[in-house]
């Protein structure tokens, strides 16, 4: 039963990013006859809100040690989903993590024609509830995997104080208004890749 | 010589009949609905704001309702005088105080005239009040949080009607009773009515920094019924007008026995004179009975006190207050334009509309012409303060609103439309059939000295055919104009819920930056609060349990308790952790004999359950709240009095222990 509302919720993220495409197309298709009012182009991360506590893409876009996770959120154009009323948990690989991947991965991953591929690896490091370090510590010490937006399940495994979620180590843990931010040192890859 | 006037009057209405079904058809046929872009003008697209809120009166709702122009969209029920069940107003602990009377828990009232707070004679949209007509009250809504704030009774008062209109600083929030009663009440036969019952004229005092509410004094006037009533602003500010009906003090099938008197009165009082005569310890203290309500945003919790005594003043005791001015059968809106000079008296069976001056009421104080005397209170000669009359405009006006461009509209519930007209030279300047017999209108700021005189709205009393049919009971429906042109041109209808007695309109770029969007928690003063999952525990007193409970997406703390007995009272005091805009968090448990609650971000509310039979039950958020909303829920184990089961709680299967 639970599996089954997981994997709605794994259709609703791809709607989401799909529904964004089709509403350019939309748009193209219908030229000037009816001007469609597209006021909130980015979803819910329109949303001007200056007094609620920050969201995870507010605290990411924060971050100085974000700004390559930054960039690929808004190359997929998968920014709404990280200000859904979730609730989420993201695993966010700095920009050193980034940097440890082969050089011009990047680079290729954020060409629109790469876009499927960019939105699987992001939405890889998405898990549906809360779990903060704390949380990630009692999946381990119950042997609980952790569900990921994608449909992967990655263990947490402990080193003295230490979690690693899917091997990245997490670093931080950041309380947002929609979930919780868990800094990574690695880029969560699946483990055939 | 009163039949003779009854026949004019009917040989009047047959004659106005044709003449307005002649001018309406004329008017009809050279603005088609395309013509204009009405359609256009209402609409606002998808993701847009409407140009301004309005608050319509939830009449025999009790409530008060926000809809935005020109979309005539509905966005938010407040509740007031009742219960709400979907925003647990009333069923919860912390406002049921809101509802606490003199004669206990009333759960209903019949709400009527809101009217937005003023500063120096122009909308500043910190509060909306509005009265309770039948339990005599006045609320005060704050337009931050668009919740009850306060609510006051009023005593020696009775059908709170001339109400709840305020002055131009916000000074007042003045408030007539409809029904002259017994001051004190007591045991007395009806007939003897006349000369003995009396009419309040409540003066609640606005603090200017909280906006607390101060029943300062009520002048006891003759034995009529005060039917509305107006400041007077600009160079009239420092007094109130009010209408009156029933001077003839009937107090049986008043239809036929207050509608005897050629002219019944608009009472001018002198509020300034009279706060300075109380404020030199004038007037009499007089032993009552009310209660005053007040919610506190830090506690988000109500208190309901008793106030034991009020200040009455005899209008007599203060000379100069008080003056009567003649005003044609039985008027009832008593509107004051935007320049404070014009009264308009709108006599019900009148064939007329009369118009005082301001100026003219002065001059004639000053050279002290009276035409006689009411019960002491001087009567003014209606020749000397009448200005204008707008002659034979329609049948059965109501109430009038002004534009700010030198026009005044006026409804005209008989003849079933509005008419607009010119301040100064009174002549007809245009008419618009409404759908059906319309009571109430409203502009924006229409009531203070800067109206937004681009909208009106038409709230009707009958609605018949014009939506799809619901049954024997129809909304009540209501019309929108777009007064900006010369013409008035209707370019929508909407429905609206109970029976809206008024409304107030203000431009939404004055409220929308002040809307709040979370309660801060680290603010939250509720005394069972739990700001931390950390915090969440189970308390047992005797046969009372306290549970401080936890929400956030998507999880109760605790969300499993044991322990619980039969013939317990359990308090789930339960807080929202969320800090998010538009989370909100629901909660009920099987059973319960009350509503759900729904707790705002940073909130905390309180439902009672005493559980009915042994087992384990369950309770859920009632809110969608997120994706894992159907996993928010949890259980309750309820066990045979005296049982050994210890009283224990977790989440996620790590047991507390109450010791």
């Amino acid at each position: 039963m639970k599996k089954s509302i997981y994997s709605l919720f794994v259709v609703f993220m791809m709607l989401c990013v799909m529904s964004c495409g089709t509403a350019t197309q939309e748009n193209d298709a219908q030229g000037a006859s009816i001007e469609e009012p597209n006021n909130t182009p980015l979803g819910q991360a329109s949303v001007v809100d200056d007094v609620s506590a920050a969201n995870i893409l507010q605290v990411a876009i924060g971050s100085p040690d974000h700004t390559t996770l930054v960039a690929a959120v808004q190359a997929a154009h998968i920014e709404h989903v990280l200000v859904n009323a979730g609730p989420l948990t993201v695993f966010a690989p700095n920009n050193a993590a980034f940097a440890k991947l082969p050089e011009g991965t990047v680079e290729n991953l954020v060409k629109p024609e790469n876009i499927a591929t960019l939105t699987t690896i992001l939405t890889r490091h998405a898990a549906p509830g809360s779990y903060n370090i704390e949380g990630l510590k009692k999946e381990a010490r119950k042997g609980r995997k952790l569900y990921m937006a994608t449909g992967d399940y990655l263990e947490v495994t402990t080193e003295g104080d230490d979690v690693f979620v899917g091997g990245a180590k997490v670093i931080a843990s950041i309380q947002t208004s929609n979930g919780i931010v868990n800094v990574v040192e690695d880029v969560i890859l699946p483990k055939s890749e | 010589m009163k039949n003779k006037n009854l026949i004019i009057a009917a040989l009047a209405i047959v004659t106005f009949s044709f003449a307005s079904c002649d001018n309406s058809s004329n008017k009809s046929d050279n603005a088609g609905a395309l013509s204009g872009n009405m359609a256009e003008r209402a609409y606002v697209a998808p993701g847009e704001h409407d140009e301004f809120y309005s608050f319509i009166s939830g009449g025999f709702s009790g409530q008060l309702s926000v809809y935005g122009l020109p979309s005539g969209r509905l966005f938010k029920v407040i509740p007031v005088f009742s219960q709400d069940a979907e925003k647990a107003y009333g069923y919860n602990e912390e406002t049921k105080p809101m509802l606490n009377t003199s004669y206990g828990f009333v759960p209903w009232d019949d709400s009527h005239h809101p009217d937005i707070s003023q500063t120096a004679g122009e909308l500043d949209g910190r509060w909306v009040f509005i009265n309770g007509n039948n339990t005599p009250r006045i609320a005060k809504i704050d337009l931050t949080t668009f919740e009850t704030t306060e609510i006051i009774e009023l005593p020696n008062s009775a059908g709170n009607h001339s109400s709840s209109f305020v002055t131009e600083n916000t000074e007042y929030v003045v408030a007539g009773t409809r029904f002259s009663v017994p001051v004190p009440q007591r045991d007395m036969p009806i007939d003897e009515y006349k000369g003995n019952f009396k009419g309040a004229l409540s003066f609640i005092s606005v603090d200017p920094e909280e906006g607390h509410m101060n029943l300062e004094f009520q002048i006891l006037m003759p034995g009529f019924n005060y039917d509305l009533s107006h400041p007077g602003r600009g160079k009239s500010h420092g007094w109130f007008f009010f209408s009156t009906y029933n001077t003839e003090e009937g107090h049986t099938l008043l239809e036929v026995n207050a509608s005897q008197n050629d002219k019944d009165f608009i009472a001018a009082v002198n509020w300034k004179k009279i706060e300075e005569y109380v404020k030199n310890g004038g007037g009499k203290k007089m032993p009552t009975n009310y209660a005053h309500n007040v919610y506190d945003e830090k506690t988000h919790m109500a208190t309901s006190t008793m106030k034991k005594e009020v200040v009455v003043v005899d209008p007599l005791e203060v000379p100069g207050a008080v003056y009567l001015l003649p005003t044609p059968k039985s008027p009832h809106g008593c509107d004051v334009d935007p320049s404070g000079e014009y009264i308009v008296g709108s006599g019900k069976l009148s064939a007329n509309l009369t118009i005082h001056s301001f100026t003219k009421m002065l001059a004639a104080i000053e050279n002290e012409k009276f035409a006689g005397d009411a019960y002491g209170i001087p009567i003014l000669n209606f020749e000397d303060v009448m200005e204008g009359t707008v002659v034979q405009p329609g049948l059965g006006p109501l109430h009038t609103e002004f534009d700010g461009k030198g026009n005044a509209y006026t409804t005209f519930f008989i003849s079933s439309e509005v008419v607009k007209w010119k301040l100064g030279t009174w002549e007809v300047l245009d008419r618009k059939p409404t759908y059906y017999s319309v009571g109430h209108l409203m502009i924006p700021g229409g009531n203070s000295r800067a109206p937004f005189g681009k909208y009106l709205v038409a709230m009707n009393k009958i609605t018949k055919d014009r939506y799809i049919p619901t049954g024997p009971e129809v909304t009540q429906s209501a019309q929108l104009f777009d007064i900006s042109g010369d013409k008035m041109e209707m370019i929508l209808d909407f429905p609206t819920i109970g029976e809206p007695h008024y409304a107030a309109g203000i431009p939404a770029d004055l409220l929308k930056p002040n809307s709040r969007k979370i309660f801060k928690l680290e603010e939250n003063e509720h005394p069972f609060v739990a700001k931390s999952e950390k915090e969440a525990k189970v308390v047992r007193d005797g046969n009372t349990v306290h549970v401080y409970m936890t929400m956030i997406r998507s999880h109760f703390a605790p969300d499993n308790i044991e322990g619980i007995q039969m013939g317990d009272k359990v308090y789930f005091h339960v807080t929202n952790l969320e800090q998010d805009y538009d989370v909100p968090h629901g909660i009920s448990m099987i059973g319960a004999n009350t509503s759900e609650l729904l707790i705002m971000p940073g909130q905390t509310e309180t439902f009672t359950w005493e559980p009915k039979g042994e087992g384990v039950w369950p309770f859920y958020c009632t809110d969608f709240c997120s994706a894992l909303h159907q996993e928010m829920q949890g259980y309750v184990r309820v066990s045979p009095k005296g049982s050994d089961v210890s009283m224990k709680w977790t989440l996620d299967d790590e047991w507390y222990d109450s010791e």
